[in-house]
């Protein structure tokens, strides 16, 4: 219950006091509330949840954490499997 | 697709999986509290590529698992007035209440309807002006805003046919409870990083200092509970009780400000009872009296119900990470998703179903 799944925005609705966007996920659009992503933006990915975005994707951080663990990654290529 | 399948990369779980072995010198027992979580390390077979020293046993963090029973019968109860729209989310409606369920209620001709988002729940009832309908709240703090914004929602367009059974519950008084509890044997935590995209990391430096205990915020793939497990590994080994930040890709120190600001407006912190566990104190959410109006215990006078779990079921063993589904003697026999004697084989976040799902049952350890 508990999941999220990161989308991209594709269309932003301002509805008076609420704001909702259609969101991307892989090959499906939702329609999803961005009440409280005020800060998420066209092209932004959200992570979503019940159909609510619950915090914008920090782009810079993921970047940088992947790089991170792909550098380990590839390392790890050279190296014989973990024993259990 | 884009911010899951890297997590996902099988070249990187093995070179954090080595980088574990090689950090670990002694054993370390470890709790993700999330359910998710659970069922990402039994998919994906995480628990086989640590070392035999790193136990990880699972948390209490399945808000479907810890609904109270009597919460699930109030929801029966109310399915079953031909006056009342039930509107749940739908991994409620196979969680085994005293005496039935709400699949089985629905079958026998209730109207229960199942909605992925609270908003679906709102709609129906604008929809439906001359029935009165109930939309069962459950959830932790990850879900906790979007169900306020369902009853703001409602308040704000004047609906008069539309209320919320609540059954909130909130992690950090659930970690307390763990770590005061004699039988506590977890040394670490990997914190659900949900829960804490919306609330933030801040919640969870008390439980830290009080307890001298390493916290992770952790997120879902592979990757990110491989990383957190090593993050935690390298503070036990060091000596170390610090609160870090894996899942830094959704989760802030602060957190989801605008969706604290709404949970806060609609809901206030109450004594909350756990199904399998018992009562935590202020670890639950209910209605604020200014959305009295919206409380489906106040509108319908449900009055108090206490039931027993049935007694061969281990599930509040298992929420506390003190048993494996394993353990029990009904796993997969007496008790499979399809007929449950409790919540957990039910929930696609409860423990038993994940054990089931991905054929741990052979293999009782």
């Amino acid at each position: 219950m508990c999941l999220a799944i990161p989308g991209k925005i594709l269309e932003i609705q301002e509805l008076g006091p609420l704001r909702a966007g259609r969101v991307q996920f892989g090959g499906i659009v939702r329609q999803v509330s961005l009440n409280f992503v005020p800060e998420a933006g066209l092209g932004d990915y959200v992570m979503v949840h019940v159909g609510f975005a619950i915090s914008r994707v920090d782009a810079e951080e993921a970047q940088r954490t992947y790089k991170l663990l792909e550098e380990m990654g590839t390392l790890a290529a050279e190296l014989p499997p973990a024993e259990p | 697709m884009k911010y899951l399948d890297e997590y996902r990369d099988h070249r990187i779980a093995r070179a954090l999986a080595a980088e574990i072995v090689q950090s670990t010198t002694r054993p370390w027992v470890l709790m993700e509290i999330c359910g998710g979580q659970t069922h990402t390390i039994m998919r994906y077979g995480l628990d086989e590529l640590l070392p035999r020293g790193i136990e990880l046993v699972h948390g209490p963090g399945c808000p479907v698992c810890v609904t109270p029973l009597e919460t699930v019968d109030k929801a029966i109860a109310l399915a079953l007035r031909p006056d009342v729209i039930l509107v749940s989310y739908g991994d409620m409606l196979r969680v085994p209440g005293s005496h039935s369920d709400l699949f089985r209620a629905k079958a026998q001709g209730a109207d229960v309807r199942i909605a992925y988002s609270p908003t679906e729940a709102v709609k129906i009832a604008r929809q439906n002006p001359d029935r009165k309908v109930v939309f069962l709240a459950i959830g932790f703090e990850t879900t906790a805003p979007a169900n306020a914004m369902a009853a703001w929602q409602a308040k704000r367009e004047g609906l008069t046919n539309f209320s919320l059974l609540v059954s909130h519950v909130l992690v950090p008084p659930a970690i307390r409870a763990l770590m005061v509890s004699r039988s506590n044997r977890v040394q670490g935590f990997i914190a659900p990083g949900h829960v804490c995209t919306v609330m933030g990391c801040k919640e969870y430096e008390s439980l830290v200092r009080d307890f001298r205990v390493p916290i992770v915020v952790g997120g879902f793939e592979p990757v990110d509970i491989l990383e957190a497990v090593l993050m935690l590994v390298r503070q036990l080994e060091a000596g170390e009780a610090r609160l870090e930040n894996q899942y830094v890709r959704s989760v802030s120190y602060q957190g989801n400000v605008p969706a604290q600001e709404i949970m806060a407006e609609v809901f206030e912190i109450a004594d909350q009872k756990w199904r399998g566990i018992g009562p935590i104190p202020q670890s639950g959410l209910r209605l604020r009296k200014e959305y009295a109006a919206y409380d489906a215990d106040l509108a319908f006078d449900l009055g108090e119900m206490t039931v027993d779990e049935p007694a061969e079921c281990i599930s509040a063993q298992v929420l506390q990470g003190l048993k494996k589904p394993t353990d029990c003697a009904a796993f997969g026999m007496r008790c499979t998703p399809e007929n449950p004697l409790g919540a957990p084989m039910v929930s696609s976040e409860g423990a038993c179903a994940a054990y089931y799902h991905y054929r741990r049952h052979a293999v009782a350890k």
